[in-house]
């Protein structure tokens, strides 16, 4: 018989558009974070070293990064005869077929799974925060109130309160009411989309609310249940977390791991975070080379200068290369004499020699300024840039470009270039 | 594959001075984030042998920690797989490995009740990539007894350790010479071998017979005029590391750009067990040069023309100079090193110098206790 006390469903269909160009390819989970990992490693990793060793992922958007990455677990230990790691995409059924419409609407459509299991409890998780937090814990606390619903929540600035879905706790954290995003906020509690759920509490609401098109857990299964009488509390988390959402919040999370003694710290030996690492040679640093203030992945080659940046693995950067305040994912190149600075290079990206990025001026982006909105120069993954070009702040570029596609050797601020399949 | 591997790792050399003292040979760390067995078990992957085994006995701990898990090696198969045999006590024998003829004679049944046609032997302290494949082609086509893969030493080079090979036109050894003082050519054995299993089998048996116990000097050398023993010659890169200087020069050589592209960029890859250590972080004050720097790492201070392997630590303030330093090393701040092989899990104290030569590397060996956040 199979029986799995805790096993967790971590939502990693999403697209995550405010990331641009980054996501174009690829779900944001599986997005390079802090050189060496991806962002879901976080969420797998965490579970893990929780004992949570049954892991559903619900994928969706552009999912195939996110399969090889993850593989059957080898990685996170999550190779198991009994459990493990499952990715679950959607699936036709006989009547019909459906991607998944919400939160909720794919964990509905992954009752069969869980079933399997047998479990006493349900742990959902987004893959898009970067945190360590033990969920084990978490359960400690969800048993020893009798709860039906704990939802993790961190105290945030008053000030900045309006922006999160906050929660009105008593003095027992039992949460009395719910405020999404409001105007004058009555707590700083913030709810960090991480619930434990009783299963039967969870199985019964998703059958009740099946029918609710995009079924959301925070728009529709929790005040559901809320209202219906359920013991729902609140678990405070007062540790580092991060949502990656934006363009500039995740430059800053980046940016925070180069602190001499960052608040995010990779090097504890007790929670190790995993990763696929198909990359092992040690990091070559040439005699010219300078790099201060960085973090730097596996088989990189450094023949140029670094400051105040994010290497991923396998990256060579040339000689007279500057790059600065910049994260650069795995395997690009760097050429010769090339300026970096205030730029988000994704994978597999080649710049070439003499090239200026993020040169002149802030200007407001042309293409989508909801995303665009920073200094940040943003190149997807897979991209060219020729030799001799500059590139000013807060632009865009996807593909294969070509001198003949900057105007004067010039893309000028707020400006971009999609190339062949690019779309936003 | 039609052979099955085996990997001699049980043996212990003077030349390796204190770096021995607690680990075996095959387990000495190499460039950065591999350890020397690593490369002969990637070859045997990549050649696509899928049952190998690794025997092993002096301090063999060190081995059975890294080889604690196999799928690094892609080895976790229910076809094959890796095993690791140390000396046992069984109902006939309660001797240890007296030689490498000996182990294999100790693990006689491992050879018997394996299907493959073929053997391959590998010794687990050369760093190479080499396609056994190839290997087993050349021994059929010269329709070979025992085939012996040689590589040429550089004039110069101290030879006295090796075994000097002298061959005839089509490639057949015609002279063996264990280890001699002065050698009469600069073709040395790579202590890399393909033979058919059964003929294995015969030729150990026999040696077990007559109480004799090394492959070299009891098989290679006995019967270089009776059985046709071929030499396959590697022209590409191959080192020993099984003495202080040339293990000294073997990390330094990947301080050479054609020597990592050679083994880190182009195809095969060589695998290794996987630590899960964040990336190497350069705070304020760090100055590196011309370096190997490996993950886990953290540096505040110069390092020039040096190897630093897994999770090491140069306190503001240090020079680290033509050294290797070990893994999870932790060098305390305005300390001096240069020429120097740091042990792996050291502890160096603030405001010290080691100081060895180019000629006569340092090995600093300190077990301080260790303090930190």
């Amino acid at each position: 018989m199979i029986k799995k006390e805790m096993i967790a469903m971590l939502l990693a269909g999403g697209q995550g558009s405010r990331l641009g160009v980054l996501t174009q390819k690829v779900a944001k989970p599986a997005v390079s974070f802090g050189g060496k990992y991806r962002i879901i490693d976080f969420p797998l990793s965490n579970c893990i070293n929780s004992g949570v060793d049954t892991v559903g992922v619900l994928t969706q958007y552009q999912p195939l990064r996110l399969n090889t990455h993850i593989g059957i677990g080898i990685p996170w230990d999550l190779d198991r005869n009994v459990g493990g790691v499952t990715i679950l995409p959607p699936y036709e059924r006989s009547k019909g077929s459906d991607w998944y419409t919400g939160t909720a609407n794919a964990i509905y459509q992954n009752l069969e799974y869980m079933e399997t299991y047998n479990p006493d409890y349900v742990l959902i998780l987004s893959g898009d925060h970067i945190y360590k937090m033990d969920y084990e814990v978490m359960l400690e606390y969800h048993k020893a109130n009798n709860a039906d619903i704990t939802i993790a929540a961190m105290p945030v600035p008053i000030e900045e309160a309006s922006r999160f879905g906050i929660l009105i706790t008593d003095e027992n954290n039992r949460i009395t009411e719910f405020e999404e995003k409001p105007a004058n906020p009555r707590s700083n509690l913030a709810s960090m989309g991480i619930y434990i759920f009783s299963w039967k509490v969870l199985k019964e609401a998703l059958i009740k609310m099946s029918d609710v098109p995009g079924c959301d857990f925070g728009k529709h299964i929790i005040p559901d249940c809320f209202e219906s009488g359920n013991r729902v509390f609140a678990y405070e988390y007062n540790g580092y977390w991060k949502d990656v959402g934006t363009l500039s919040s995740y430059w800053e999370a980046n940016m925070e791991l180069i602190d001499i003694i960052p608040e995010f710290n990779l090097y504890e030996e007790y929670w190790k975070i995993y990763t696929k690492s198909d990359i092992i040679p040690p990091q070559y640093v040439s005699e010219e080379a300078v790099i201060d203030r960085s973090i730097i992945g596996e088989g990189t080659e450094i023949c140029g200068e670094v400051h105040n940046s994010v290497i991923g693995a396998g990256v060579v950067i040339k000689s007279g290369a500057v790059v600065k305040d910049s994260i650069i994912m795995r395997e690009c190149v760097i050429g010769e004499n090339t300026t970096i600075s205030k730029a988000i290079i994704a994978e597999n990206v080649i710049v070439g020699a003499d090239c200026e990025l993020g040169a002149g001026d802030f200007a407001p982006s042309k293409y989508d300024p909801k995303v665009y909105q920073f200094d940040l120069v943003t190149i997807g993954e897979n991209s060219v840039i020729p030799d001799k070009v500059k590139v000013g702040k807060n632009t865009a570029i996807v593909g294969e470009t070509r001198l003949e596609d900057y105007p004067d050797g010039q893309l000028a601020g707020g400006d971009y270039i999609i190339k062949a399949g690019g779309m936003k | 594959m039609r052979a099955i591997g085996i990997v001699l790792a049980g043996g212990n050399s003077k030349r390796m001075r204190e770096l021995s003292n607690k680990r075996a040979i095959a387990a000495m760390p190499i460039a950065g984030n591999y350890r020397s067995i690593d490369f002969a078990l990637s070859n045997m992957t990549n050649s696509h042998i899928q049952n190998v085994a690794v025997l092993t006995q002096y301090n063999s701990r060190s081995l059975h920690l890294h080889l604690s898990s196999s799928k690094w090696w892609d080895f976790g198969r229910k076809q094959g797989g890796l095993y690791v045999f140390t000396p046992t006590i069984t109902a006939e024998s309660s001797d240890w490995y007296r030689g490498t003829a000996d182990a294999l004679y100790q693990n006689l049944i491992f050879l018997k009740n394996s299907h493959e046609p073929y053997v391959v032997i590998a010794a687990g302290d050369g760093i190479y990539k080499l396609d056994y494949g190839k290997v087993l082609e050349y021994h059929i086509e010269k329709k070979a007894d025992i085939t012996v893969v040689c590589t040429e030493l550089p004039a110069g080079e101290d030879t006295t350790r090796f075994g000097i090979v002298k061959t005839n036109d089509d490639g057949r050894i015609t002279d063996f010479e264990e280890k001699p003082m002065v050698a009469s050519s600069n073709t040395v054995s790579c202590g890399i071998y393909v033979i058919r299993r059964r003929q294995l089998i015969e030729l150990i048996e026999r040696c077990a017979m007559e109480d004799r116990y090394d492959f070299v000097s009891d098989i290679l050398v006995r019967y270089r005029n009776l059985k046709r023993i071929y030499a396959y010659r590697m022209n590409t890169y191959w080192r020993n590391i099984a003495s202080v200087e040339s293990y000294y020069k073997t990390n330094m050589d990947f301080l050479k750009p054609e020597v990592r592209d050679y083994f880190f960029r182009q195809y095969p890859d060589v695998y290794s067990k996987i630590d899960d250590l964040p990336p190497a972080k350069y705070n304020p004050g760090a100055s590196v040069k011309n370096s190997l720097i490996s993950s886990g790492s953290i540096v505040n201070g110069v390092v020039e023309n040096s190897v630093l392997f897994k999770k090491a630590y140069i306190g503001n303030n240090c020079v680290i100079r033509n050294s290797i330093i070990l893994n999870d090393v932790y060098v305390g701040d305005n300390t001096v090193i240069e020429n120097c092989i740091v042990e792996s899990r050291d502890t160096i104290r603030a405001n010290t110098t080691y100081i060895g030569t180019p000629d006569n590397v340092k090995i600093v060996i300190e077990k301080n206790e260790r303090y930190t956040l």
